[in-house]
């Protein structure tokens, strides 16, 4: 190929910009369909939840709500922010951070019964640390947790 | 020692790092000789001064003074001792003095290394390290002081985080530090050489190894932080696409860049202008990622809101380099000049597309980072970007650098034929396509067990064999005497006639290839399952019985435990290994941990770790058979050792020796 120089850098441009075109792309259609919002107890009682997609929950796990299921490893627990729970359901070891009373945060979506049915649960790596999602849902119900439980967060 | 003196001594670094800072580019402006001198000296103090500090605060750790809010806070008399000095980078403070550490470390080392650089261009380049340090110690003293007292002291530690009491955390924030902060030299030889306008073949032959050496401590620190997640967490995946991980990912995607285009530089003088913006972005986003993790915003937008000062201290920096170095960079960069031209196939034009398509992969990675804090910031609402959004996107842009790899090494500079490179290429092409599409068969066959064939498990292995095709084609082509065939009698002195950086680019490539094959090979054929088990119970995974045998509770230096028995036997009955995962609970801080049994080999793990007790006997327990796993790590290995043994290459140090005799005869002249 015999082109000019300036030809052949508008050349180069040009691919560049395909290339990034292709690549914005992709990454907009696949921040479509993999990103989850962020939805609270109260929210999803009053039916703002989406049915067919994925989001997270978060609050506390209501004291004495754990049922461990017996046949397999997993259960149900209820999540709340103060004024409304919702039912979870999750198969799978809950971390080692999980504890009635405590913050904890769920992937997942709606289930045909108005529960929660979660593929991934939860807990960030302290035992002081409140997961910010949990503080918000109980911020966003008026019940916040103690003023600076969320900056109490230690470096990862 | 007291921790006073450690304060005293950082603010004499600072002192030491506003004089290094400004004399040194002031003496270079106007050709003066006794200000430029300054450079070295001051450098070198300022290592002393914090060596000294940090010295202090280990010894504040290992002492367990805890009349030191850090110690306090961090530490613990039953902490073991190379943890309590670990422990002294676990926290903010402490990593933010290792990072000041680093940086000093690195100026010291480029005063110490740079003699045969002219005085005005080291002179600005220890200038400008000397201003990042000031930046960084000043956040130190004034944000972040480690030294700040407890009173009255307190009795007890509060112990170090129990994720972070691993030999992990000995080596993985030094590691990982010495990259991150090492793209600081390249920024200093980027923004030096803008000062200065000069930008020749020298100028990246300078600026080569240290980049490459840095890239190699990111790659090992990246690496092992991946190792250690793998077996720490206790559930057995080694990368995440958390925020944090992608903090230090994306420096290395840049700093990945630059290695190649510097190679550019150096060989064709070509992409000079590309270079300089690509080592400033590298450590923008160095210092993007300690704004990430320090500053707050990660955990919460709000924390950051209420406790602003770190975070807008670190922001205001970030401005101030990037944007001063991005001005400096449109003012200067038309005095850059083009460098030569080159054919649409050519070395070059591959490297470019490299260069291209590991930025889109950075930029990428950095949407989906950002994304959520820019909405939450704006009050639009709180999402979260998980892993399938990372690996939709990162696996389509990197594919077709992954293919470049093989075909860029055999592709002459400036102009290259496409009929000889498929020539050379086929027989790889072939070989991989074939064996990646017959090698499930060949495990199905053999009775490997697993989920089903998929597409992208032979599309994974072809990229895999295909690069490390491509390295075996160029290593047999550079060891035969041109225009015969192949002779063993004649590789070995041909081999030797190969430099440093030719085996070193090979061998890090390998490890791509290797890396490759290790994730498409444990993404595909891994093996899980999570279930109750109680005592006498065996769990059947793949080809493996593993015989749940007993229980018994270990006292830890500072932890009690439950610990399982676990006999890991094969199809025929065959004792493999016996597995000891722990469920442990630390007693000063009360929290839980799950500590992984593993037994490692080079074909699979086999990887045991306990959930939760469920009542008698019974405990969850979650068991993963990982085919290849530990190619992964293996690979990120070969890629620093390649990096290392680039940089051992005698042309480094046969030209610092011309020129250095070369400026002794000047001298005498």
């Amino acid at each position: 190929m015999k082109l000019k120089p300036r030809h052949r850098r508008l050349a180069w441009v040009a691919a560049g910009l395909v290339a990034i075109g292709i690549a914005a792309a992709l990454v907009l259609n696949a921040l479509g369909s993999n990103m989850s919002w962020f939805i609270t107890p109260t929210e999803v009682a009053e039916g703002k939840a989406p049915a067919e997609r994925n989001f997270r929950i978060g609050g506390l796990v209501e004291p004495g709500s754990l049922e461990r299921a017996s046949d397999r490893v997993g259960g149900t627990f209820r999540v709340t922010d103060g004024n409304n729970a919702i039912l979870v359901s999750y198969t799978g070891i809950l971390p080692d951070l999980f504890k009635e009373g405590r913050g904890v945060v769920a992937q997942g979506r709606l289930d045909d019964n108005g529960g929660f049915a979660a593929t991934e649960v939860l807990a960030k790596h302290d035992e002081n640390y409140m997961p910010p999602e949990a503080a918000e849902a109980l911020e966003r119900a008026g019940h916040p947790v103690g003023a600076g439980a969320a900056s109490q967060a230690k470096n990862p | 020692m007291s921790v006073e003196l450690g304060h005293f001594a950082l603010a004499v670094a600072l002192a030491l790092g506003l004089a290094l800072g400004v004399l040194p580019l002031v003496g270079a402006q106007r050709h003066d000789a006794r200000l430029m001198a300054v450079a070295q000296p001051a450098a070198m103090a300022q290592f002393v001064a914090i060596v000294i500090a940090f010295a202090t605060l280990i010894a504040a750790f290992v002492n367990n003074d805890f009349s030191v809010a850090l110690v306090a806070s961090h530490s613990n008399t039953d902490l073991p001792t190379e943890l309590r000095v670990a422990a002294s980078w676990g926290s903010h403070e402490g990593s933010m003095l290792l990072w000041s550490l680093m940086l000093s470390g690195w100026t010291c080392a480029v005063a110490a290394f740079s003699r045969t650089l002219s005085s005005v261009l080291r002179a600005r380049i220890l200038g400008v390290l000397g201003l990042v340090s000031v930046g960084f110690l000043l956040f130190l003293l004034f944000t972040s002081n480690p030294f700040e007292r407890l009173l009255p002291a307190a009795a007890q530690g509060r112990d170090l985080n129990p994720l972070l009491q691993d030999p992990g955390m000995v080596f993985h924030p030094p590691l990982l530090y010495m990259g991150y902060v090492g793209l600081s030299v390249a920024f200093a030889f980027a923004v030096a050489g803008l000062i200065g306008g000069r930008f020749d073949a020298a100028w990246a032959r300078w600026a080569r190894p240290w980049t490459t050496v840095a890239w190699c401590f990111l790659t090992l620190g990246i690496a092992l932080g991946s190792f250690w997640a793998y077996y720490e967490l206790g559930w057995g995946g080694w990368w995440f696409w958390d925020p944090v991980e992608n903090a230090s990912f994306m420096p290395w995607l840049v700093a990945t860049a630059l290695i190649h285009s510097l190679a550019v530089a150096e060989k064709r003088g070509a992409f000079r202008s590309w270079t300089v913006l690509l080592a400033i972005l590298g450590f923008s986003l160095s210092l993007v990622g300690t704004f990430l993790v320090r500053s707050g915003v990660l955990t919460s937008v709000h924390a950051f809101a209420t406790d602003p000062a770190r975070g807008v201290f670190i922001l205001a920096f970030l401005v101030i380099v990037i944007g001063g170095s991005l001005i400096l960079f449109a003012w200067r960069a038309p005095t850059i000049g083009a460098g030569n031209s080159f054919a649409p196939i050519s070395r070059e034009s591959m490297l470019l597309a490299n260069n291209i398509l590991l930025v889109v992969a950075m930029a990428a990675v950095m949407l989906g980072t950002l994304y959520p804090l820019v909405l939450d910031t704006l009050g639009l609402g709180k999402i979260s970007v998980g892993p399938p959004y990372f690996e939709a996107v990162f696996f389509p842009v990197m594919a077709p650098a992954l293919f470049l790899i093989a075909v860029g090494p055999l592709a002459r500079w400036k102009r290259s034929e496409l009929p000889p490179l498929v020539t050379r290429l086929r027989w790889a092409f072939a070989i991989s396509v074939v064996s990646a599409l017959l090698a499930p068969l060949a495990a199905a066959a053999a009775g490997v067990d697993g989920p089903a064939w998929r597409p992208l498990t032979s599309l994974g292995l072809a990229f895999g064999f295909w690069i490390i095709a491509g390295v075996v084609v160029a290593v047999t082509d550079s060891l035969r005497t041109p225009g015969r065939r192949f002779a063993l009698a004649h590789a070995g002195s041909r081999a030797r006639m190969q430099p440093a950086s030719v085996w070193g680019m090979h061998l890090a490539h390998l490890g791509m290839g290797a890396f490759v094959v290790g994730v498409t090979l444990v993404n595909s054929y891994q093996i899980s399952t999570e279930l109750r088990a109680e005592v006498g119970h065996t769990i059947e995974l793949g080809d493996y019985r593993l015989h749940f045998t007993g229980l018994d509770h270990v006292t830890g230096p500072n932890y009690d435990s439950d610990r399982g028995h676990f006999e890991v036997r094969d199809a025929s009955g065959k004792l493999i290994a016996e597995l000891h995962p722990e469920k442990r609970v630390y007693r000063a801080s009360g929290q839980p941990m799950t500590e992984a049994a593993i037994d490692r080999s080079l074909l699979r793990d086999i990887y045991v770790s306990m959930g939760e007790p469920l009542g008698g006997t019974v405990w969850a327990i979650r068991a993963h058979i990982k085919p290849f796993v530990n190619w992964i790590w293996l690979g990120c290995v070969m890629m620093a050792a390649g990096g290392f043994l680039a940089v051992a290459d005698k042309r480094y140090r046969r030209r610092l020796a011309q020129r250095e005799s070369r400026a002794v005869a000047s001298a005498r002249a």
